[in-house]
């Protein structure tokens, strides 16, 4: 029984030691890269950009573990680890999100996490990564406050904030000459739609300085009834009528504007409206100024990377991707790029967390929707260019084409460094490189 | 003129629904004693069972007019089969017990219903707006109006009427109301209050549906639906008066004037102004506008 106990520990100790004695070499085909993925698959938001990003999560991995995504891409996984996704919900509330990062990094011992759509739910995770010194990678949120309020160094969002949505809209009208002497607003009254009607109003101010704000409202979120609101649009007779609302409420909107002529009296102009083309078709009324966070779907530019995903996507999902499709593949790809940089530093060995955050810091990779940018926040938020267009509807193919439409730079519709985005909208957008 | 006429005819279009969900909620409060948490799951079952009866008339190319009469036929069944269904397989399981057990029991069917909704129907939006385009549209006082909006007002007078008439001019409704005035006299005089316990509620179960059957042709259906709808039909019904049908009108049409009035005048305080006249009734009339001291009724 004593011999039989120190053999046991012999053995043991030798396979420790070799363990911690064997050299550090290439990633192993068995190693994987565990990828923690938060989206909305229920809920309000699930429709919309929830289960859209969930899709493309799936498309994305599953073409990047096979090795079959365009240059610079190919190479199979993360460097050749196979990615590994855990998918949850997002859906909850940011209390319960908290938790759930927790979970997904103590209990799931996940390598990052990356998602996160709801503003609210960014602005309560990104303290806690920090906190386990996790990396966290916002794949969609809007509100610039994230790093404008605070400093991270595991956080990073790949995506542009909400700035670039309004500031994109407001030089969209000026470039297309279109009239805005009154302006009315519609939005949800949280997070999103004050960050938005706020850059949308200073924006407008500046590029139309004489334009008087007539009627302004914040219906509560999930509304759906905008009977009232519609009078009270109609009534005003604006040159311009904006919102942000997006998914049902945007849908509900629609429908109940269209049939009472705001369309008619006032240009509308939404700035995330393309996820309610497909299902809402020829009701949705031609000429409206449309913005889908970036230059996604529909108004994406032809390259190799941009037809794999659009292709792709749509022929797995039957529709083709809008703009959470598109944000989260960028999220992954820059993931991607990251893990690579890093391993190409660390002879091929599984990335750690601080090499992954350092490579991720000012990083810059082609997209499907252009190149992406590491530039704000000490190079942990993303800039990118964006489009902007208007709605016709094509009887032939069923569906609402976008045309007459106009790219902007990243460096024209997002703020430099280090300037909050308020405060270079109000102080006339200085250091904008348009051309 | 025209600008408050704008503000009434809003208010009054707002109010024709949310009278006819108040309507169901105070009846079953009137009879049963309980406080329906569950009743905006109802309103949600009847929009989104409307819309499927309406996609389903669409999609074999017959006129929208088929489609409303459809909605509300499949509406009236089913919610009345389910409304049946819960009081006498689940709530009469729990008479006499405290109120608070009846209304925790009405919560977890509310929650079920929410999950049970998303389980049939999913988690997109969907809507049928075929019928919203049935009547056209109306100019009044300078704008334009969905003649499908304007249609509500009418419709929900004809029930609140019907609803009224039923229980004071009608055998049945006499009964109705003497098991609300004193149950047990009732059973004495030979009067099934269980029965009437049982149809009470599968009445108000049909008219929160029908609420939710004519909202929704004119909107996105999408989960978290019912919880919006019981809160507003909450403070209505507190403002009237628990159990008091005038009550649930006056209600309805002073939260609708309100709110529409809050829109057009000071957006900013929309919700604010619905809540404050639910708490200025209650600092005066505690127990609503309506509702008598003593003897309740409906």
């Amino acid at each position: 029984m004593d011999h039989s106990w120190r053999a046991h520990w012999a053995v043991l100790a030798a396979s420790v030691a070799a363990t911690s004695l064997a050299p550090a070499g290439p990633a192993s085909a068995q190693e994987s890269f565990k990828l923690g993925i938060v989206t909305f698959l229920s809920g309000p938001a699930a429709d919309s950009f929830g289960v859209p990003a969930r899709n493309s999560a799936q498309f994305v991995i599953d073409q990047l573990n096979k090795g079959a995504a365009p240059s610079p891409y190919e190479k199979a996984g993360f460097g050749g680890i196979k990615i590994e996704p855990v998918i949850i919900d997002e859906n909850g509330g940011a209390t319960k999100q908290v938790q759930e990062l927790r979970n997904l990094y103590q209990r799931d011992n996940v390598d990052v996490v990356l998602g996160y759509i709801g503003s609210g739910d960014c602005l309560a995770v990104a303290p806690i990564a920090e906190e386990l010194k996790k990396m966290l990678v916002l794949m969609d949120c809007g509100t610039p406050r994230i790093f404008e309020e605070a400093k991270y160094n595991y956080v990073f969002r790949t995506a542009a904030h909400a700035t670039m949505d309004n500031v994109g809209l407001i030089r969209y009208m000026k470039a297309k000459n279109v009239k805005m002497d009154t302006l009315s607003a519609i939005n949800q009254d949280y997070a999103w739609g004050q960050d938005s009607r706020a850059d949308f109003i200073a924006a407008a101010q500046q590029l139309y300085p004489n334009v008087k704000i007539q009627t302004d409202l914040l219906p509560k979120f999930g509304a759906g009834q905008y009977g009232t609101e519609i009078s009270a649009l109609v009534g005003a007779g604006s040159d311009v009528v904006y919102s942000s609302l997006w998914g049902g409420d945007l849908q509900a909107f629609v429908l109940q504007s269209a049939p009472r002529g705001l369309p008619k009296r006032s240009q509308l102009v939404f700035s995330a409206a393309d996820h309610v083309l497909p299902p809402l078709g020829e009701k949705m009324p031609d000429g409206t100024i449309i913005g889908a966070r970036g230059a996604y779907g529909l108004m994406s530019q032809k390259s190799p990377l941009n037809d794999w995903l659009f292709k792709g996507y749509e022929a797995a999902n039957g529709v083709y991707p809008v703009q959470a499709a598109y944000r989260m593949t960028q999220s992954i790809l820059g993931l991607k790029a990251a893990a690579e940089k890093a391993m190409s530093k660390n002879g091929g060995k599984k990335p750690s967390t601080d090499e992954l955050v350092a490579a991720m810091t000012g990083l810059e990779w082609p997209s499907p929707g252009g190149l992406i940018q590491m530039k704000l926040a000490d190079g942990h938020q993303a800039i990118q260019p964006i489009a902007i267009s208007r709605t016709k509807y094509n009887p032939d193919l069923k569906r609402v084409d976008l045309v007459d439409i106009e790219y902007f730079a990243a460096e024209c519709v997002n703020p430099p460094p280090g300037v909050k985005s308020i405060d270079w909208i109000k102080g006339g957008m200085q250091g904008a490189k348009c051309n | 003129m025209n600008f408050f006429l704008t503000i009434v005819l809003d208010g009054l279009i707002q109010a024709s629904w949310l009278f006819i969900v108040a309507l169901g909620l105070t009846l079953v409060f009137g009879v049963l004693k309980i406080l329906n948490i569950a009743h905006g799951s109802f309103y949600a079952l009847g929009a989104y069972i409307a819309a499927s009866a309406v996609t389903m008339v669409a999609a074999r190319g017959f006129h929208p007019g088929i489609g409303f009469v459809a909605m509300l036929v499949a509406v009236a069944l089913i919610a009345s089969a389910v409304g049946l269904l819960l009081e006498r397989c689940l709530l009469k399981m729990f008479y006499g017990r405290d109120e608070v057990v009846l209304l925790l029991v009405t919560y977890a069917v509310f929650l079920i219903f929410e999950d049970l909704t998303k389980l049939i129907w999913g988690v997109n939006p969907i809507y049928a707006t075929q019928p919203y385009e049935l009547f056209g549209n109306l100019e009044f006082a300078g704008l334009y109006y969905v003649g499908y909006d304007l249609v509500l007002i009418p419709i929900s007078a004809l029930i609140g009427f019907a609803v009224w008439f039923g229980l004071n001019r009608t055998v049945i409704g006499k009964i109705v109301l003497a098991v609300i005035h004193n149950e047990e006299m009732s059973v004495s005089m030979g009067v099934r209050v269980n029965r009437v316990y049982a149809v009470a509620f599968a009445f108000g179960v049909l008219l929160a549906a029908l609420a939710g059957a004519l909202t929704a042709p004119k909107i996105s259906m999408q989960p978290g639906l019912s919880s919006d709808v019981i809160i507003l039909s909450f403070a209505i019904v507190v403002i009237g008066g628990l159990g008091s049908i005038e009550g649930a009108a006056v209600g309805a049409i002073l939260i609708g004037l309100a709110r529409a009035a809050s829109v057009h005048l000071m957006p900013e305080a929309e919700l604010f102004m619905i809540y404050f006249i639910m708490a200025a009734v209650l600092v005066f009339r505690p127990e609503g506008l309506f509702k008598r001291e003593m003897a309740r009724r409906i």
